[in-house]
């Protein structure tokens, strides 16, 4: 019989098990830098996709501008490290440049999320379409941050264990928020957001602090980025990204964290596979940019919440949710009702 | 003085292209409720349309009167662009007429990208600006100091003419009827024997044939290359939520307030601050007045 100690351990056991192959794979040469960068990027992309979800899988918003946020937390980020913090720290400090820009992010999406959740609709679509205009704009228009040259001068501070941790922390927090009580209002707002008015989900505070956490968490994704490419332009963060990350939430499943992580992972590496098959073919690597849009086109007609839309893995689930929890409970309730029927 | 008038005059060029392109966007909200972000680039592909032709029947008949080649590359523009912009409506659009609306959102932005890429990568066209081949003989006149050349007179006199043409198409015409109709109220009306389906087509099509009208224009003075839907076509989008989305005289509007912007902002501003400017606008606008200049608040039913 499994010991209850192995049942409730069992996933963070795994998972530490697997970290110190983090470290020694990169180190000693056994996976080659290739394969790690692309297990950088199917990490960065993870925190991107679960961050993208948030507002339009989960709470059925529309934001097309979350290279915005991106671009934030990468500028803000890189300035600290370059610009701030002493280079001999900067591995000790990464987490706290990381935090800085996605804060900063953050911040960015309140002023976003306050005057734009007034009404719904597309006009959130609109908003942060013009927002995503704006910050490449302005990054484009200040030199003393390279201006449309870009910035550089970051060392390599993503390692594959940072982006490991990150990851694995970035799915907590965002599980723990869509199973708190929070969460279930978001989840009402998708569904109906005037009748979950009526039963007391304060919409407006849930909409502007999901879409805060969201920012926040494409800030970090961004600042992880920048430091694994050393090198940041105002034309990495246009409507281009943001169009990448929908179609990432969209292949992997709309309202569903294994979707994010499916979707980010799959759209990672089949690009990257498509660079090699066009190769060997002969074929221009601009037909590489045509594959997404068609890709998104296509799922939004055949499937269009997703691998996984509005489901989840198992492990994701926190224990008291699974089915057959919820099935106990219900038996429980029953049984209760039962005696209280039975008696005088 | 001279130097505003000639700048009114840019603005005013500028603008009836934006305005053209606003159109096919305010249309297709007006009747269905859906950004089609997908316009840019129909504006594009009418453009290709426009040069290609062009190129081929002034190689092919020497001596073609030049109005009539402007005239017949234009009708061919329009026609190309009408028929892309149907067959996008039919294959991607239709389906998801009863799915949630931001699927279909997010299928035009998925579109706008392919054809953009699609152009990209496709040989004979490739990310290389071109020019339009002349078409319309480059004369500049002076007037009191004011430089007018005879494209910037097409420009404006065509956007003018087809403004009032498609004005009144909406106003008077059957078929206007029933695009305000279908606007109005989609579940009655079907029951009064309007074909939904097809006037939903003639929309698309109306609105692309008129953004390669903008975009045959638009040649004749600037270069193109497959990436210009990005920039046109978002300003133009400015313009139809400035105006009042929906509504087709405040995209004529519309228009014309974002040639202003683009002309003028240069004259205070280093140039590279022009995006910045107009989405800055669009930003207020939507906190103070979210419906647009002319537009109509809308009631939510529950």
């Amino acid at each position: 019989m499994k010991s209850a100690f192995w049942k409730q351990w069992k996933l963070p056991l795994i998972l530490l098990l697997i970290f110190p192959f983090t470290i020694l794979l990169p180190k000693f040469g056994i996976i080659n830098p290739y394969i790690d960068l692309v297990l950088k990027y199917v990490g960065i992309n993870i925190i991107l996709t679960i961050s993208l979800n948030l507002v339009n899988g989960y709470m059925g918003e529309f934001s097309v501008g979350h290279a915005g946020f991106m671009a934030i937390g990468a500028y803000v980020a890189s300035l600290l490290t370059v610009w701030l913090f002493p280079r001999s720290l900067g591995p000790f400090l990464f987490p706290v440049a990381l935090l800085t820009g996605g804060i900063a992010a953050g911040i960015a999406g309140l002023g976003i999320a306050l005057p734009s959740f007034r009404t719904r609709g597309d006009y959130l679509a609109i908003v942060t379409l013009a927002f995503n205009m704006i910050i490449k704009s302005v990054l484009e228009n200040i030199e003393a941050i390279g201006g449309p040259s870009g910035f550089m001068g970051m060392d390599k501070l993503t390692s594959l264990w940072w982006v490991y941790i990150i990851v694995i922390v970035v799915v907590f927090l965002a599980r723990n928020y869509v199973f708190s009580n929070f969460g279930r209002g978001v989840l009402a707002i998708r569904e109906d957001e005037t009748a979950s008015g009526l039963v007391s989900v304060h919409t407006r505070q849930v909409k502007v602090l999901t879409f805060v956490f969201s920012a926040f968490l494409a800030g970090i994704g961004g600042g992880l980025f920048a430091h694994e490419l050393q090198f940041i332009n105002p034309r990495s963060f246009t409507i281009l990204k943001s169009t990448e990350m929908l179609v990432m939430v969209y292949l992997g499943g709309v309202g569903s964290l294994g979707g994010s992580i499916l979707g980010a992972t799959v759209f990672t590496v089949m690009m990257e596979g498509l660079r090699t098959v066009l190769q060997q073919f002969g074929i221009s690597q601009e037909w590489r940019l045509v594959v997404a849009p068609l890709l998104l086109i296509l799922l939004m007609i055949f499937r269009p919440y997703g691998i996984m839309g509005l489901r989840e893995f198992r492990f994701l689930v926190p224990r008291e949710e699974r089915p057959e929890a919820l099935a106990s409970q219900r038996e429980q309730v029953q049984a209760t009702r039962q005696t209280k029927e039975a008696l005088p | 003085m001279q130097f505003y008038i000639q700048q009114i005059l840019n603005a005013l060029q500028v603008g009836s292209v934006y305005a053209l392109i606003a159109l096919g966007y305010t249309m297709v909200y007006g009747i269905l409720t859906m950004i089609n972000f997908a316009h840019g680039d129909i504006f594009m592909m009418g453009t290709y349309v426009a040069f290609f032709f062009s190129t081929l029947i002034l190689s092919l008949v020497v001596g073609i009167h030049p109005i009539f080649a402007f005239v017949i590359t234009m009708l061919v523009a329009m026609f190309g662009a009408a028929l892309l912009a149907v067959v996008i409506e039919r294959l991607a659009y239709k389906p998801l007429r009863t799915a949630p609306r931001i699927s279909v959102v997010i299928t035009a932005l998925g579109v706008g990208l392919f054809l953009e890429n699609f152009m990209v990568a496709f040989k004979p066209v490739g990310p290389a600006p071109r020019f339009l081949p002349p078409l319309i003989p480059a004369v500049n006149y002076n007037l009191g100091g004011v430089t007018v050349s005879t494209i910037q007179i097409v420009i404006i006199v065509v956007s003018a003419l087809v403004m009032i043409l498609l004005d009144t198409i909406v106003r008077r015409t059957m078929v206007g009827i029933a695009m305000r109709a279908i606007a109005w109220d989609k579940f009655i009306v079907p029951l009064m024997g309007v074909p939904v389906d097809r006037i939903i087509s003639l929309t698309f099509a109306l609105g692309a044939s008129i953004a390669a009208v903008g975009g045959t224009l638009y040649g004749m003075a600037y270069t193109i290359d497959p990436y210009m839907g990005i920039r046109i076509g978002w300003w133009a989008f400015i313009s139809a939520v400035v105006g009042g989305i929906g509504n087709i005289r405040g995209a004529m509007i519309g228009g014309f307030i974002l040639g202003f912007v683009e002309i003028f902002t240069p004259v205070f501003l280093p140039s590279t601050y022009r995006d910045f400017v107009a989405f800055s606008l669009l930003l207020l606008l939507l906190i103070f007045r979210p419906t647009g200049i002319l537009g109509r608040p809308m009631m939510q039913k529950v």
